[in-house]
């Protein structure tokens, strides 16, 4: 194989709209920006394959995010109720009810474009998993939507790194693009564009992985989930919100398998060692820590994790999910084995490597360690305007789902606040945001201006890691031990470190506090130098090289606003071991933060949550 | 070459010494199988991961266009199987957005998406009175 070139040719493309990442959010932008810009030019830039690319890869058994409006099961405000009460009272409720109310039409255009959906043959509606979720055999769930996008975008560029996005050179907070490099042929591009939407995903392994060593691709999010959606916008100045609001789900345990299938549709249960089934058993207690969120029904995702931490933290595990209990027919053990073989392909390996038969063993639960995202049960992203007609008029500042800086949209995981979207209202969210981008670009037909030597400058950046390693190549002391290189897994596995311990991951059973994020903080910025240090010998390691740059603004931001917000506003999640308990009176309000680029500071700050209804 | 053209973690290569493919990065392997089904020779299997999963058990998708076979090998010897439907359209069947009619200019400025109302199969898209924000 030859080098990789420092200093490669450079590919310019000019188009109306740009869309960083064509995974599920970014499927529905292209699609909708489409629609209604007939004479656009619309790209999509994307790091894998959009048939296999993003967190459904593997495919989906279930479509998380479906009202039934049509079957009168659900309106929109019913899901506003569900989301505030599983966020523990904190959502963008405007943003929350927009998405409820569009997401049908996306489930039914799925429906027809051939996305097997399992339907009642008596009444003719979806069967439903829980009152959100309905089931699907979806397998394919994203080649499917990938044609769709691949017959909407003027072009699908893909296998390019995104690296950074672009400041317009007359105003810096508008976008004027992006940046970043083909893994295949190493060459530069550039997207000059009137709008940006980033579709470009939370993030996994910013805290180590509970599986080591080769194992360590097992996390419940994708490996490939690099926090770019956050990455990108930062450095921009766009404000972000929730960014302490990371996830730990429940799994089951090793393959992290979902739970939701099981507990909703095939009504298993779970105990302890001990047989007890113990969120009921210890309510009384969860009350006097949390008040009347305990009772809240359904009970916060946050809170059923904190129970059973405390199971196994009292020596009381493992925890047991009986699927023994209700697998009483062939058809229910093909669901229960599908459920896994269309999402989680690594639980089913689990269970045939361990020879467990899920009709007579129970199965082990865990809690994974965090993930950084928006869409699932929790809203970390960017502060984004709401749609005209709902909502407070402070959420409301110009085209929907805009950020806070001009031209700059985002859908899924990128937009915070809103959470539980997953694949159909992250869809959903890219079609909103398609839609104003294109009103955005009508009512700004000027060409941006990119000032050639920001971009000179960014292209040597991003190279600086193939750099690097030709000037560093001979002076190896052993092995992969180049004092002067820092190889993106060893990066990384620094950054996990940090995060583990200091910012509250699996070996500090979650928690944290002011000294320990401080101390955390500091370390991060002595990485931070490093990474001007980071060596790439091949394409493949320069994606890499960039996946940890995400990683690491992902994880700073993470950091900066678990210190600022100063109670546990959800156990079970993480920790502040130095404020245990949900203070409403002080913050039942959103933690946002700014980051400037000229000065570098970031600013924290408060904003007020106001409810719908 | 198609399981290097579909990983979404860019880590199946090419070995030139070897001519074949490989995997270069499996700690960040996510067992999607995704290479797997790809793979027009059916010459990929995987295995679990060697850090917590035991040997001999296999667990092999065979994809067609409208369904998958799973077949199963558990540790143990019992073998399982399981086909599943994927796709009720053909491959290639779904409409451009762009083969509909043009919207009307106003329809830009509301809050309906493509070919809402009638995909939401209710008769208009919900709303609410706007609130204004507490002083
Ligand atoms: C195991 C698992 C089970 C789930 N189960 C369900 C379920 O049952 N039902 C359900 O509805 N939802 C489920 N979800 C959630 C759902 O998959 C997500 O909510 C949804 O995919 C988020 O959409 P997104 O577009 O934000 O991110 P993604 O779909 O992940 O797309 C992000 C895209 O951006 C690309 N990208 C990232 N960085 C860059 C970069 N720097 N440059 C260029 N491209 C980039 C990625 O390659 C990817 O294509 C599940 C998720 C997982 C992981
Ligand atoms: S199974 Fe591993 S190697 Fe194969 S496509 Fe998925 S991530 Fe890539
Ligand atoms: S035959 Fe299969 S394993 Fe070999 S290169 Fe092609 S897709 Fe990959």
């Amino acid at each position: 194989m030859t080098d990789p070139s420092p200093d490669p040719e450079t590919h310019t493309i000019d188009c109306d709209i740009l869309i960083v990442g064509g995974g599920f959010a970014g499927c529905g932008a292209a699609y909708e920006a489409r629609y209604w810009g007939r004479d656009l030019k619309i790209v999509v830039a994307e790091k894998a394959a959009i048939e296999r690319s993003g967190a459904v890869a593997q495919g989906l058994s279930a479509i998380n995010c479906y009202m039934g409006m049509r079957w009168n099961e659900n309106q929109p405000e019913d899901f506003v109720r569900y989301v505030r009460n599983d966020l523990m009272g904190l959502s963008r409720e405007d943003l929350v009810y927009d998405l409820a109310r569009h997401v049908d039409s996306t489930v039914h255009m799925f429906e027809e474009w051939g996305l097997p959906i399992f339907t009642d043959p008596v009444t003719g509606r979806y069967v439903r998993e829980g009152r959100w979720q309905i089931m699907i055999h979806g397998e394919s769930y994203k080649p499917i939507i990938a044609e769709a996008t691949r017959k909407a975008a003027s072009e699908v560029y893909e296998r390019i790194m995104v690296t950074h996005l672009l400041p317009d050179a007359k105003d810096p907070n508008r976008v004027a693009g992006a940046i970043g490099f083909s893994v295949r042929d190493g060459s530069f591009y550039l997207f000059r564009a009137k709008a940006v939407i980033v579709a470009a995903a939370g993030a996994s392994h910013i805290y180590r992985p509970r599986s080591a060593g080769e194992g360590s691709g097992r996390t419940w999010y994708p490996p490939w989930a690099s926090g770019s959606a956050y990455a990108l916008l930062i450095p921009m100045g766009a404000e972000m919100t929730q960014m302490e609001n990371r996830l730990v789900v429940t799994r089951f345990k090793d393959g992290y398998g979902p739970v939701g299938a099981w507990f909703l549709l095939l009504k298993a249960t779970a105990t302890n060692a001990t047989g007890e089934h113990y969120e009921a058993a210890r309510l009384p207690e969860l009350r006097e820590r949390v008040g009347a969120y305990a009772d809240a029904k359904p009970m916060p995702t946050c809170l059923r994790n904190h129970l059973m931490l405390q199971e196994i933290l009292a020596g009381r595990g493992p925890i047991l999910m009986h699927t023994e209990k209700v697998l009483d027919t062939p058809e229910k053990e093909s669901i229960g084995w599908e459920d896994f073989l269309n999402m989680t392909i690594g639980q089913a390996v689990t269970w045939a490597s361990q020879g467990i038969e899920p009709k007579t063993t129970p199965s082990e639960l865990i809690l994974s360690e965090p993930y950084v995202m928006g869409s699932h049960a929790v809203c970390a992203g960017a502060w984004a305007s709401g749609p005209a007609d709902v909502g407070a008029d402070d959420y409301h500042w110009g085209y929907n789902r805009m950020t806070t800086v001009q031209g700059l949209f985002g859908a899924g995981d990128t937009i915070g606040g809103s959470a539980h979207k997953f694949s159909s209202g992250s869809y959903s969210e890219g079609r909103l945001a398609g839609k104003s981008a294109v009103a955005f670009v009508r009512d700004h037909p000027g060409a941006p201006t990119v000032a050639p030597e920001r971009v000179s400058e960014l292209k040597a950046e991003v190279f600086r890691p193939v750099r690097n390693w030709q000037t560093e190549r001979l002076n190896v002391t052993t092995g992969t031990v180049y004092p002067e290189v820092l190889f993106p897994d060893q990066g990384l596995n620094r950054l996990e470190k940090i995060m583990d311990e200091y910012g509250g991951g699996v070996s500090a059973n979650y928690s944290t506090n002011k000294p320990l994020l401080e101390r955390g903080l500091a370390h991060m910025e002595s990485l931070r130098v490093d990474l001007d240090h980071l060596g790439a010998r091949d394409l493949h390691q320069l994606q890499r090289a960039w996946e940890l740059h995400h990683r690491w603004w992902t994880a700073e931001a993470v950091l900066r606003h678990t210190l600022f917000r100063e109670e546990t506003r959800w156990p079970g999640y993480y920790y502040r071991a130095d404020f245990p308990h949900v203070d409403d009176e002080q913050w039942k309000c959103f933690v946002n933060s700014v980051y400037d680029p000229r000065t570098g500071e970031w600013r924290l700050f408060k904003r007020p949550y106001r409810p719908l209804f | 070459m198609e399981c290097v053209t579909i990983c979404p973690s860019d880590i199946m290569h090419i070995d030139p010494a070897q001519g074949r493919a490989y995997n270069v990065e499996p700690q960040m392997c996510w067992e999607c199988c995704a290479c797997v089904k790809a793979c027009p020779e059916a010459a990929i299997e995987i295995r679990g991961y060697a850090d917590f999963a035991p040997m001999n058990h296999s667990v092999q998708p065979t994809r067609t266009d409208t369904h998958i076979t799973w077949k199963i090998r558990m540790r143990g010897g019992d073998l399982k199987e399981f086909t599943f439907p994927i796709r009720t359209t053909k491959w290639g069947s779904i409409a451009a957005p762009q083969e509909a009619p043009e919207p009307p200019a106003e329809a830009r400025a509301g809050e309906l998406l493509s070919f809402e109302p009638d995909y939401l199969a209710v008769e208009a898209l919900p709303t609410l009175a706007r609130k204004p924000s507490a002083p």
